[in-house]
């Protein structure tokens, strides 16, 4: 026993996943690793929730679908055009690219939260998938106006499936783009043949009923009661910003370093357009043909039988694998002498803490608005750092130029921003999913107008080790 | 080997789907296509697994 304990120890200590140095050339992957990890990623086990939610929303049947082919076209170019071509260039993860930039000290504070927010996006995808696996045990499951903890039975079962999702994310990389490529061609296909089967309960018989039953019984355009309406406008930003931490925020940077060339960027499409698109829409079908309800086990079960409830599960799983892989990364680089595999043990503790609290789900969709918007400031600011500020002549990667552990250019684009997304909020009574745009090119004008009147006017050009 | 496993992969991935076209055609019930689809995990998660290999490309 002790033997086996002291081999797996070994072989966790080897697994280097160059989080602190760039990959090296032969490391990188091509197409196929990044269509697997991102078609798996994004159709997971919260678009049993999204879907649906969108239909409690009163979102129109066009506004829907128009909304949702133009905001995963936007996402895509924000994947490719935005986080791609700096993950490439520096083969860098995000938490280290932001120690070069903003300072050690800095860089702690942006991933403390940035890990927390994983892990309560995590945390969201393992309430989804306990949904599922407490279906047969009978244990009664959070509703809609759940915020807390509902029973021993929910706690105990939120916390087996955080542990079996942590184990796999332990195994490093490789092993979650492994199973996403393992699950994604059955997942997807579980989607699309249980919204087909739930249509004739709807009372569609050929495809030529589809249209019109979809706006008198699924997207109706008019909202559950209690709930606010969703415009085009609403599903277009939201399909752009669902995953905004992740490309405009640079997240990605985690996983793109790995890519062979910037193009490979595009690859989100798979994920976009199987999960935010297909997967969504499958969703919303299966909510209307079960009357209304909410719970991705039931609604998932209702019409595909225990194969939906399990791709529930496994949905839950494909998401949340990345997303504490990512976590873990985060909070690796403030503790810099654990292994990772430690950290990663430490942060699916903390998801599956965080996931025994169905707020995250019932809230989802104004949570998932909040953590990308509270991290797309330090993507602007990565972002222009890495590919603007040469052309400005401004020196890029100040903190490792300079010496210094907290870039006060940085920090401060970072906060303001965000208060004047709040104001902007609170004032303006713009809602929390529109304020990513505004919010970027805020961020993008403060991080610029900072970094010209400190190098230019405060800074001591003698204090720069590196000429840039 | 291999191309067995991917045949019955193959096998799981038509159980799946299929059978909702036939619910919607009205050819079997919902209860069949909640069973086919059952068999169809099994079969593809049975198989897929030994043929999806790890990339280190």
């Amino acid at each position: 026993m002790n033997n086996i304990i002291q081999r797996l120890d070994a072989r966790l200590k080897n697994i280097d996943e160059y989080e602190r140095r760039p990959v090296p050339d032969d490391k990188r992957k091509g197409w196929k690793g990044f269509l697997g990890m991102y078609a798996g990623e994004h159709t997971a086990g919260t678009e049993f929730v999204i879907g649906p939610l969108f239909v409690a929303h009163g979102v129109a049947t066009g506004e829907l679908i128009w909304g949702l082919i133009l905001g995963n076209v936007l996402a895509v170019l924000s994947w490719a055009f935005l986080c791609a071509p700096v993950a490439v260039k520096t083969k860098l993860t995000l938490y280290w690219q932001m120690k070069k930039i903003c300072g050690s000290k800095l860089a702690s504070v942006y991933n403390v939260v940035n890990a927390l927010m994983f892990c309560f996006l995590a945390g969201a995808m393992i309430a989804v998938a306990a949904t599922a696996i407490g279906l047969p045990f009978g244990i009664p499951m959070p509703e809609l106006g759940d915020w807390m903890p509902t029973s021993i039975g929910w706690v105990i079962t939120v916390f087996f499936v955080g542990l079996v999702i942590t184990l796999v994310a332990i195994m490093g990389y490789d092993y979650v783009a492994w199973f996403a490529n393992v699950a994604f061609p059955w997942m997807i296909l579980v989607f699309i043949a249980a919204a087909f089967a739930a249509l004739p309960k709807l009372g569609v018989t050929s495809i030529s009923d589809f249209w019109t039953v979809a706006q008198d019984k699924i997207w109706t355009g008019i909202p559950a009661e209690g709930q606010s309406k969703f415009t085009f406008w609403h599903v277009m930003f939201f399909a752009w910003f669902a995953n905004m931490a992740m490309h405009i925020g640079m997240a990605d940077m985690s996983i793109l370093r790995f890519a062979k060339k910037w193009q490979h960027g595009f690859a989100s499409g798979s994920g976009m357009f199987f999960g935010h698109f297909i997967a969504w829409m499958a969703s919303g079908i299966l909510t209307a043909a079960a009357a209304g309800a909410i719970a991705p086990g039931i609604i998932a079960y209702n019409s595909a039988g225990i194969a939906g409830a399990i791709c529930v599960v496994i949905a839950g799983w494909t998401t949340a694998n990345p997303t504490i892989y990512r976590a873990g990364l985060a909070f690796q680089s403030v503790t810099p002498n654990w292994k990772r595999w430690k950290v990663t043990l430490f942060t699916g503790l903390v998801t599956s803490i965080a996931a025994c609290f169905p707020a995250l789900v019932m809230q989802l969709l104004d949570f998932v608005a909040l953590y990308g918007l509270v991290l797309m400031p330090m993507g602007a600011v990565i972002f222009l750092d890495v590919m603007v500020f040469k052309k400005l002549n401004l020196i890029s990667n100040l903190a490792e130029n300079t010496g210094i552990d907290f870039n006060w250019m940085a920090g401060l684009t970072w906060v303001i921003t965000l208060l004047l997304c709040l104001s902007i909020n609170l004032y303006m009574g713009v809602e929390i999913f529109f304020l990513g745009l505004p919010g970027w090119f805020i961020a993008s004008l403060l991080y610029i107008g900072f970094s010209i009147l400190y190098q230019r006017k405060i800074m001591d050009p003698k204090s720069v080790k590196v000429p840039a | 080997m291999r191309i067995l496993l991917i045949a019955i992969s193959i096998i799981g991935l038509i159980l799946t789907v299929v059978p909702s076209i036939l619910v919607f055609t009205q050819n079997i019930t919902l209860e069949t296509h909640k069973q086919l689809m059952l068999a169809g995990m099994v079969l593809w998660f049975g198989t897929a697994v030994f043929w999806i290999k790890e990339k280190n490309e």
